[in-house]
């Protein structure tokens, strides 16, 4: 292996230049409105409107969707998306507001829509036009994903669909949803089916969206009720009873352990004041070095510490397992790394911002709506927002099972 | 911290260091068998037996005649001149099967005279490359990982005092010593048979290797680096001897889950295989976690080693660290899920748990690792 195979190609060398200088011309700068700590959270229209313009001009300058071809209005390079991301997290931009659409819908279109239905909606995709929601959990399919009551049944060329889904980030803007359901009672699995909806032109005729709230105090999810909502069957993907092979592909990437790369950017601090980064161990220092805990810095507390650097190291391992992960050489399962990320990656934000609820001491006890909250409450509230993806897209119990199941081949456990 | 190099995405395990770890896994397949390192390293299960020092020598011959010791030497000294990550390779491997051999002493002493830089350590490469097992007598009577902390004292090569926690010291044919010169800390080489030494063997509970406390008594040796350098090649061989320890932990780690989730497959209660309940499934994939974190955090490091990086030290802490952490938890899950049958002498896992129990101490355990990290990262405490 040559010493430029070990590293970037020339392709990657020359799009990360390019990232870095339109990235140096074209950040979006600060915005007018109050954004939430991240998309999932978004319940103000004007903040969505803003995040949409980003993520389209980020679209249109070729930094999102470099992987998928060009004639489903992607960029057409090779392994470019996580160099785009690199270098829009450099560049401390905002995050993405289409996150569900480019998470889970984009590659399950790739791999089972028809061609017609790829054409029509990736452009409005990936360039954030559109936002796209999930509709996988109901009230008695948590868990147990394929326990999915809501149902399709089939009328010439359409299907006409009944149920109600919940925990639905997003589905109060969302254009499109990606659907599982029922198709038939005979099979648990063979029964189900996957269809893209399109539900904002069905509000009011098919369709009702209802916000649930947070135990934060924050919307942000709905739930999600269908009376005769009406898909046409070219919005099938894959084939009828299908649906559970098609719902692999969506959670493999919604788990970060799919072939492809979400477009992601972010880096940008959501306060003027510092110390409102939620995701970094070294906010997590600062917070620390400025806290005072029994006459001294919280930072020269020999087990805050030791928190500390227990963090730092999981961090770190998080970042080289990643790289590791793509050399085939030295890894056992090919899927062993893959299918860690969703679960090491929440449990690792989870911990750090539970340290950073504890270092905050007294503190600690002030929400978001006090002045005196250190860092505006923002890490209580993050450590609460926290259980949001330990639960989502498969608890990380279900997590262990796969991978216990999955990568160590031990039994089922069901 | 500014990062000038780039590391190659490999961690710089090319196609030559993947060729040597996979002949390595082969080779220790084929001749290391737990079963065989079982019937020769634990016959004598008796609390009060005599000390001794087990190992085959035929393999270790083998393992000469492959040039193993000498991966890492220079080319110019007669070694195979690979990187560091190539040594890691062989400990990973050594770890995997519990091997009892000096293997993982002499490539941490290759490490340290790496970093001398003068002829006699270069004179030194050139005999381990020909396969003079070597080890390091650098640790004092407290056990202290600092690197310039020791019980020897050196008058003009003569050496008086003790080195204790020596690795390996029955089977090695020369010692590396660090001891206090009035001009400062020096490093030392001198022949296991030579006049004035003494070995004194002690009892110890990892069955894989031996230990022992030497006494100096106007000992003549080798000056390898000048009184008052020492603890600057010491601290700058230091992340490779890091990584070294912690690659072993990871073969051993990894051997540890993979016989568990084997037994968890076959040993059936309440009708069930024992891997059927979250009880155990679900900690066998944290020992998993751990295995991975350790191990790529053992890669980086190597590679960071092999990169010149001024943060190498940081990058093997971290490393040594989660391989400590590690090393405990794996060993400890493997006897408890092999319930009775993982407490008795006669299964194999005890090897593995004493062999963990033991590295997870060398050159300093997590805490201390951590402690350090601490200062480095967040500043010392005043």
């Amino acid at each position: 292996m040559s010493e430029a195979q070990k590293r970037d190609t020339t392709e990657q060398v020359e799009f990360r230049a390019y990232c870095r200088e339109w990235l140096s011309q074209n950040h979006p700068g600060r915005p007018g409105v109050k954004l939430p700590q991240g998309a999932l959270e978004l319940s103000n229209p004007d903040a969505l409107a803003w995040l949409q313009t980003w993520q389209k001009s980020a679209y249109d300058a070729g930094l999102i969707g470099c992987d998928y071809p060009q004639e489903l209005g992607g960029g057409g390079r090779t392994d470019c998306q996580a160099i785009a991301n690199m270098e829009m997290m450099r560049a401390k931009t905002p995050y993405l507001p289409n996150i569900i659409g480019m998470g889970m819908a984009a590659p399950t279109l790739l791999h089972h829509a028809r061609e017609e239905v790829k054409a029509e909606l990736l452009p409005k995709l990936l360039s954030g036009e559109e936002i796209w929601c999930q509709g996988f959990t109901e009230p008695g399919a948590g868990s147990d994903l394929a326990n999915q009551q809501t149902f399709a049944k089939r009328d010439g060329d359409n299907w006409v669909i009944n149920g109600h889904k919940v925990w639905t980030s997003l589905a109060h803007f969302a254009t499109w949803m990606i659907l599982l359901c029922r198709t038939s009672k005979d099979d648990k699995y063979k029964g189900l089916s996957y269809f893209v909806a399109p539900i904002k032109v069905a509000l009011g005729k098919g369709v009702t969206v209802r916000s649930l709230i947070k135990m934060t105090g924050q919307t942000g999810f709905n739930e999600v009720i269908f009376d005769d909502l009406i898909v046409n069957d070219r919005y099938r993907l894959d084939e009828v009873g299908a649906g559970w092979k098609v719902a692999m592909t969506t959670l493999l990437h919604e788990r970060g352990a799919g072939p492809l790369v979400t477009p992601a950017s972010g880096g940008m601090s959501l306060e003027e004041e510092a110390g409102a980064e939620t995701s970094s161990a070294l906010a997590l220092a600062d917070l620390a070095r400025h806290t005072e805990r029994h006459g001294q810095a919280a930072l020269n507390d020999p087990l805050i510490r030791d928190d500390l650097i227990k963090i730092m190291i999981r961090q770190e391992a998080f970042r080289q397992n990643f790289r590791r992960g793509n050399l085939p050489a030295l890894t056992d399962h090919p899927m062993r790394i893959p299918l860690q990320t969703k679960l090491v990656g929440t449990e690792l934000n989870q911990d750090l911002q539970k340290i950073a609820y504890e270092v905050e001491g007294a503190g600690s006890t002030l929400y978001v709506n006090d002045d005196q909250a250190p860092a505006g409450g923002h890490w209580p509230l993050a450590y609460m927002n926290s259980f949001g993806v330990t639960i989502a897209a498969g608890t990380n119990e279900i997590q262990r099972n796969i991978l216990g199941e999955r990568v160590l081949g031990l039994p089922k456990s069901k | 911290m500014t990062q000038t190099i780039q590391q190659p995405k490999n961690f710089g395990f090319g196609e030559d260091e993947t060729l040597l770890r996979d002949s390595a896994r082969k080779f220790f397949t084929d001749h290391c068998s737990p079963d065989k390192i079982h019937a020769l390293v634990a016959q004598n299960p008796d609390i009060n037996r005599p000390i001794e020092s087990i190992y085959d020598r035929d393999l270790w011959q083998q393992i000469v005649a492959l040039g193993w010791p000498g991966a890492c030497v220079p080319e110019a000294a007669g070694g195979a001149g690979m990187p560091l990550v190539a040594a890691i390779a062989l400990a990973e491997e050594a770890g995997r099967v519990a091997f009892p051999s000096p293997l993982l002493s002499t490539l941490c002493a290759v490490a340290l005279l790496k970093t001398c830089q003068t002829d006699a350590a270069t004179q030194a490469l050139s005999e381990v490359a020909e396969g003079k097992a070597t080890t390091l007598a650098i640790t004092n009577e407290k056990g202290s990982w600092e690197v310039a902390d020791t019980d020897v004292r050196a008058t003009g090569g003569k050496l008086n005092g003790s080195a204790w926690f020596v690795q390996d010291a029955k089977k090695a044919e020369q010692f590396i010593v660090s001891a206090q010169d009035k001009a400062g800390l020096g490093l030392y080489l001198i022949e296991a048979t030579a006049p004035g030494i003494e070995i004194i063997p002690d009892g110890i509970i990892d069955l894989t290797r031996d230990q022992a406390h030497i006494r100096f008594a106007d000992a003549d040796s080798i000056e390898l680096v000048a009184p008052g350098t020492g603890d600057l090649a010491l601290a700058k061989a230091m992340p490779a001897i890091l990584c070294l320890v912690s690659a072993d932990m990871v073969g051993a780690g990894e051997w540890l889950l993979q016989t568990t989730v084997e037994y968890a497959k076959t040993r059936v209660q309440f009708d069930r295989p024992l891997g059927f309940f979250q009880a155990v499934k679900h900690p066998l994939v944290n020992v998993m976690l751990d295995v991975d974190r350790a191990r790529s955090l053992v890669y980086n490091a190597a590679c960071s080693v092999d990169c010149g990086e001024d943060h190498a030290e940081l990058n093997a802490r971290m490393a040594k660290a989660q391989a400590s952490d590690m090393a405990v938890f794996s060993s400890s899950r493997a006897v408890q899920f092999h319930g009775g049958t993982g407490f008795s002498w006669e299964c194999f896992v005890h090897l593995f748990f004493k062999r963990q129990m033991h590295n997870q101490v060398l050159y300093g355990d997590a805490k201390y690792h951590r402690a350090r990290l601490a200062d480095m990262l967040l500043g010392s405490v005043a």
